[in-house]
This record gives C-alpha cells, structure tokens and sequence, in this order.
C-alpha cells in the first residue's frame, strides 16, 4: 500500500541557528494512523506545522521533500501548495477554547472553510455541519450552531474542532496533542471518536502526543523523536512488547502506571541520554549541519 | 493530626456571570468536605477540572477563606485566621505550585526565590541555600541563574527548594508534574519520595493523575464537583473501587499497554 | 534536551547607543550651553536679521545656523532651549511617573475599594481634553517653568495609572504571589518586593516615553505663547516664529524641528532600547 503522506529527509532549522528537525522520514497511510512521540522541545508538533505550511515565522525548510499523494509539496509555487493543502489536510489543534473564534458562533466556524475555499452552496454547507455535529455525538446541532464557544464545555469545542475537521473530507489530518487539555474521562470519549471518525473516513491520521498511554490506544505505527531526530519508527505493537532504541525504552519505562507503580516512573538513565545526545551530534556531524 | 477538615464550604465571585450592576452571584466550590491527615501520612487528592481540588490547596495553606466549616492545623483552627495570625504559622506549612515559571519570580535570582522565605522569618540564611539545592539535586552555581534559563524539571525542583528550606512540617503540591514530560516526572517525584522519607513530612498531593498517586500516596480522596465520592487507602481505591465515578476514572486511564481493553 | 532557541542571537543595542548619544549630547549642550553658545541667544541686532546657515552664500562667520528676523542666533537659541526642554523632561517625566505608576500599582495590586476610587478617579480625568485643560491651567496659574510641569503631570499621570494598573493586574495572579504569601510576606511587602520588579521594565518605557511627551507639550505651549516669558528661548517659541517667516527663512523653522524630533525619538526609543537589553527575563 502507497503512503498518503510521505516525508523524506525533512530539515527544518532556525533562520540563521541550529536545527529543528534533522532529516525526518516517515509515512502515513491512508486509513492508518501513525503517532509522534517525544518530550517538548522534541520538534514533533513542527513536523505537522511543515506539512501544513504553518512554521513559525523563525523556522524554515532547509532540506528534503514532502509527499503528499505523489506530489512532492515542496517544489510546488507557494499558491499551489496552499490550495492543495487546504483542499486535502485539516488540523485538529492542541487547545479547543484558542482554536475558535470567541466572537463568531459556531455554524460559520465550520462552514467557512466549505464555503470559501472549497465552493460549496450555504444549504450545502449548512446541511454537512449539521450532519457532521452529529456525527460526533452533538446533541441538538442545531442549536448548537447558533452558540459561542464560551457557552460549550471544552469536550463540546473539541468535538467541535473534530467535525470541523472531518468537514471537508480530508485525506490527512494532523492531529497535535488533541486530549491534552481535557480531563481523563473526556480524553477518552474524544480518543474514541477521533478513531471511529478517522476509520469511517478512511483518513490518513497523524496524532502528536506525548502520551505513550494514548499512543497505544488510537496508532497503528510511531516515530519516536528526540531533539529532531527520529529515533525510532516501529509498528506500534512491536514497540510496546520490544522497544528496539534504548531511549525509546527508557521512555517506556517512565510513563506511569497505575498497575504497575513501582516498575514504572522510572527516570531516563543518564547513559541513554548521554547515548542519544552523541548519536544526534554523530548525525549533524555526518550531515554537515 | 496534621490537618483536620471539617465541613468546608468554599464559594467565590462567579465573574463570568457577573451582571453589568452589582455583584457577581455565588459559585459553590467546595461543598462541605471532612476529611482528616495525620502527621507523616501523604495523601493524594484527585479529581478532574472543576473538581474543586486546586480550591481545596489553597484554602487549606489559607490563601482563600472558607465561607463555613473548619480547617485545624495542628490543633489549632486558621479557618478565619487573619494574615497576622497566620504569620508564625506560615513557616510550617508550605506549597508547591503548578506551573515553575509562574510560581518563580521572573526578576529573581534562583539563590534569591529560596532566601526569601527563610528571610522572611529571620532565619539565617547562610548555607541554607546551598544546602537546599543540594537536596533537591541541583549545583550550587545554580544559586546565580534566572528561572527562565532553566529546564521545566529544574524550575519545579527550586520550587520544591523553595518549600522545603523553611523546614516545614507540612508541604501542599498542586498538580506539580502535570506540566512536566515523563522523564522529569519521574524524577520529581522520586525526588520528592526521598524528602518526604528524610525529612519526616506531612504530603497533600493534587492531582489529576491517577497513576502518579497510586505510586506516590498512602490514601486517596476523590473530588467530584466540590464533595468526596470516595476517600479510602490508595491500595484498596485501586484494587475495589466504590463509587460509579472512581471507576469511571480508573477505566478512562490510557495504559501504555496495548493489551488494555479500553472500552 | 539541547533547546536551539537559545541559539537565537538578540540583534546589539544600536537604538540604544545612538538614542543615549543624542540625549547625552543634548544634555552636555545644556549644561554648557553658555560656553559653548557662540552668541548671545537674546541679543538681537537688525542688521543681521535672517543670516541663512553656513553653507550658503552671504552669511556672516559666528553664526552657524542662521539668524531669525531679530538677528538672534538659531544655534545658540537652540543650545539655550535644550536646557528648558530637558528641565521640563527630567522633572516633569519623573514626577508624573512617581504619582501614576504608585496609583496604578496600588488599584491594580490591592484591587477592591482602592482601585475602584482610583480607576474611577482616571475615567472622570481622561474626559477632560487634555490641550485645552492644560491652556486653562496655566491661564490660572500663569505662565512660567513650574506651572508647566504642574500641567504636565496633572494631565498625564492618568497614562502611568492605567497601564501599571493593568499590568500589576496581570502579575498579581502569577502564583509567584501566591508563593509570596504562602510564605508569610505581607500584602505591602509583596506589592515592592515581588511586583514592583516585575512591572519596572513597563515603567522606565512609560518613563522614557513620558519625557519626550513632556517636551511636546513644552513646545506646544510655548508654540500657543503660554510657556515661560517670551524672550527666554524655547524650542517651541522657534518653531512658532519660524512658522511666519517659512518663506524668507527656512532655517529658523526647520532646525529646532529637527532637533525636536530627534530628541522626542530618542527618549522614546531609549525606552525600548534599555528595556531589550537590561530586562533579565527578555535577555
């Protein structure tokens, strides 16, 4: 099977400073869902913000290609690549209360995109808001098109975020650390439906987290970065039996456990972080960064 | 008992109601909570976002006043004690914040924010900084940075300085390795494993994270929505559940383990 | 982890070196004003009346940039200028910082019944318009070096007030003052020892930026003849009088304007400049 989503060799780096990402390569296929794990500063919200075009103002591509359905993004005028993106990939951001639009309701948040990029009519738009709040369990949608989003719990939002992103039927979506500001219970509700959106749509999936509990409920595969560097690709099974990066494993083995207290939260040894370090130096050295 | 907690009721100013005239309506937070801790017991105390468990903190280290009920430290009742009162009494019981960078003074010194308490009550200072970082972990050269030239981990752990070089008998943390990735979590909390062993303290720990507890806490008490659902030994919260919501709570706990049925 | 934001390096403090050049120059030429002034600024002498600036033709050797229609000396009324300008700045700037950033602090640290007087208290004054208050002001209290910085203060303090309210608003729900009480401070020692740093950056900006204010408004009132007596040189009298003879000469209206300009950016852009550099949380 063909990746939807093929990244190959990915720099991105400071304008002027040090490296982001350090030649990154990854698929993800349609109909699969494929996680990003590393701690903050890792670079893995950046290589989801390289996709989509939207690296901060300091960042920059320095090196390799983006595929996108067979087309390499990174040599196409930036126009195209805004169309083509905006066509095909949608982002379901982190934060559900910055995401929207405090002083717009809800209904045109979701339809815009339909309306201004795609084409659609209104009635059509409206119809497939209505169709897709639905779909993520809203009750009343139809009220619930008139509301800010102050007047929603933050579970509501993200559903909302969910629907708004599946609108336009997209072939990617981007998932960056979706259930992290909601509270245990919710996280799972919206893991669920995050998965059950993503295999009825037959979505390519890439979900940023760094939640290797949530890794193992919602990916079929992973990228295990450290400081830019991909570390580890691995299907996901075959990493929660046998880690092959020790630092992969060591990660492994400091995500708490209720089940398993005092064989778990354990420290990421100082050899394995000396380890990873010299294998990221050894890498800009053989690279030329 | 360290702390004795009976019927607290807790309401604030609701401002996001709050009418255009006059004054903001009543929210009930805390709904009328008794639970006790006895000296050297760490307990953890969970609940999720408008549980009340942040609100729960701060009354107890009376950063809030209670609108009705009692809070007894040490025998003595701080329910409505004024901040003179409380003065001599603040040496003893400490906090431990959510978020370092907003908990530290940006304009401080690392060496400045752990003097300053120990300051406050005329103790001396000398050699009380250095030895505080050591417990936590960190070079004494650290004394001369600022928090913002340090790591997520290292910002907690002058927190944690902060609290213990007062020597207190009681230390409150709120939530303090939710902002944290795994590898300094686990090191926070170990840290905080050994002073609590060492220096024979009395631990309130909030949290969201069921796992964290069960790891760190000798009992349990769970918020929901400004009352207990459940307090019981941490052991027996995990082994036989009560309440239909600690259930809840414990099936919704994403495992690292794709072996979990997570229905 | 390595974090290679660090790696960003903060561009040199260029604005910084060139706006404290100006401003030390402005002030060495003040204080040395009558040493190095090479006329008298008030001797007026008809004969020499509209001298245009050096480098052009029929000009007479001493006076550098010209001479207006009485024959005085535009450089040396400019040099003479400088010291009521930075007189009024000085002053003037420090004592409406002093009285607005203690109000500002205080409402937005203590909130309740204080802020509620003092934010009240703002609102009635900012409705006055403030050009005109200030004409009335010195009509009242006649014109002269004090009155001007009695009006300047009056009608500016309301600036420092509002923006040091906001932001000791902000930093009061910093749990580091939360810390602070924990750990038995009082509420008065909490507000100079752990917000006062905090909202000092904001205040010397507001500060910088106040002074360059203050000789606006110094010229506007002198333009509008309401400032100090007539004959002691002002920037603004210049530029008031060079407005009526713009067409035989330029110069009279044109180098107190620039001089203006320069020193009004350079107070305002000091502000920045001191704030990029010594602010350990931006560093």
């Amino acid at each position: 099977m063909s990746a939807y989503l093929s990244i190959r060799n990915l720099s991105v780096a400071l304008k002027g400073g040090g490296p982001i990402l350090r030649r990154v390569s990854l698929d993800v296929h349609p109909g699969q869902v494929h996680g990003l794990v590393g701690e903050s500063g890792a670079g893995k919200s950046m290589i989801g913000k390289a996709v989509l075009g939207t690296l901060p103002r300091a960042l920059q591509v320095t090196g390799g290609e983006i595929w996108l359905d067979g087309v390499n993004l990174e040599t196409l005028p930036p126009s195209e690549r805004r169309r083509r993106i905006g066509a095909t990939a949608a982002l379901i951001p982190q934060d559900p209360l910055t995401a929207l639009n405090p002083s717009k309701r809800i209904g045109p948040q979701i339809t815009r995109r339909l309306v201004d990029i795609l084409g659609w009519s209104r009635a059509d738009a409206q119809n497939r808001a209505l169709e897709l709040l639905a779909e993520v369990h809203i009750p009343e949608p139809a009220r619930v098109m008139r509301n800010y989003p102050h007047e929603l719990s933050g579970g509501m939002r993200q559903r909302i975020l969910i629907a708004a992103a599946f609108a336009a039927e997209p072939q990617l979506i981007i998932a960056d650390e979706p259930t992290t500001a909601l509270d245990v219970t919710v996280q799972k509700q919206i893991l669920r439906l995050i998965a059950q959106m993503q295999a009825r749509h037959g979505t390519a999936l890439m979900f940023v987290t760094h939640d290797l509990g949530v890794v193992s409920k919602v990916c079929d595969s992973l990228s295990v970065l450290y400081a830019g560097l991909v570390v580890e690709n691995a299907r996901m099974r075959r990493f929660f039996t046998r880690p092959i990066h020790p630092y992969s494993a060591a990660l492994l083995a400091a995500t708490p456990t209720y089940t398993d207290p005092f064989g778990s939260l354990k420290p990421v040894p100082q050899n394995v972080i000396t380890a990873v370090e010299t294998e990221v130096s050894q890498h800009d050295r053989r690279t030329g960064a | 008992m360290m702390y004795q907690i009976r019927d607290l009721h807790l309401s604030l100013p609701d401002m996001t109601r709050k009418p255009i005239l006059g004054h903001a309506p009543q929210m009930n937070i805390l709904k009328g909570l008794s639970f006790d801790i006895p000296k050297g017991a760490v307990l953890g105390i969970v609940g999720g976002s408008g549980s009340g468990k942040s609100t729960l903190g701060r009354a107890m280290v009376r950063l809030l006043e209670p609108t009705a009920g009692q809070i007894m430290f040490d025998g003595k009742d701080i329910s409505h004690a004024s901040e003179d009162e409380l003065r001599p009494l603040r040496k003893r019981f400490q906090m431990i914040f959510q978020d370092p960078m907003s908990s530290l003074n940006p304009r401080r010194r690392v060496g400045g924010i752990i003097a300053g308490p120990l300051r406050l009550h005329g103790v001396d200072v000398s050699g009380k900084v250095d030895e505080a970082l050591e417990m936590v972990g960190l070079p004494r050269h650290f004394a001369t940075r600022y928090p913002h030239e340090l790591s997520g981990g290292q910002r907690q752990r002058v927190g944690i300085a902060r609290a213990i070089a007062l020597r207190p008998d009681f230390i409150l943390a709120d939530e303090i390795v939710s902002g944290l990735d795994v590898s300094s979590q686990a090191q926070v909390l170990n840290l905080l494993e050994e002073l609590v062993r060492d220096l024979g303290l009395t631990l309130a720990f909030i949290s969201h994270d069921l796992s964290v507890i069960r790891r760190l806490c000798s009992r349990v008490i769970v918020l929901r929505n400004g009352e207990i659902v459940e307090a019981t030994e941490t052991v027996k919260l995990f082994d036989t559940p009560q309440a239909d919501y600690t259930k809840e709570l414990l099936q919704a706990i994403p495992l690292p383990d794709p072996g979990q049925t997570w229905t | 982890m390595r974090d290679a934001r660090a790696d960003v390096r903060r561009p040199v403090g260029l604005r910084l070196w060139l706006s404290g050049g100006w401003l030390s120059l402005l002030t060495l030429a003040a204080i040395f004003a009558p040493l190095i002034a090479p006329q008298d600024p008030l001797a007026q002498d008809l004969f020499l009346g509209r001298l245009p600036p050096f480098w052009e033709s029929g000009t007479e050797p001493g006076f550098y940039l010209g001479t207006d229609s009485l024959g005085r000396d535009v450089l040396s009324r400019i040099l003479y200028g400088a010291r009521l300008a930075l007189i009024v700045a000085l002053v003037a700037g420090t004592l409406t910082c002093l009285i607005g950033a203690t109000l500002g602090l205080i409402a937005g640290y203590y909130r309740g019944w204080p802020d509620r007087i003092i934010s009240r208290f703002v609102d009635i004054w900012m409705a006055f318009p403030p050009v005109l208050f200030s004409i009335l002001l010195i009509a009242v209290l006649g014109p002269g070096l004090v009155s001007i910085i009695i009006a300047i203060v009056i009608i500016d303090w309301t600036r420092f007030a509002r923006v040091i309210r906001a932001e000791a608003i902000s930093q009061g729900a910093m749990d580091y003052v939360a810390s602070a009480q924990v750990a038995g401070r009082t509420k008065f020692g909490t507000m100079l020892a752990e917000i006062l740093p905090n909202v000092l950056p904001t205040i010397v900006a507001l500060l910088t930026l106040e002074m360059g204010i203050a000789v606006i408004i110094e010229a506007i009132l002198s333009f509008v003849n309401l400032s100090i007596s007539t004959d002691s040189p002002t920037w603004g009298g210049m530029i008031s009088e060079g407005r009526i003879s713009v067409h035989q000469a330029w110069w009279v209206l044109v180098f107190p304007l620039i001089t203006l300009f320069l020193t009004v950016l350079s107070f305002s852009q000091l502000g920045e400049g001191l704030k990029d550099r010594f602010d350990p949380v931006l560093r």
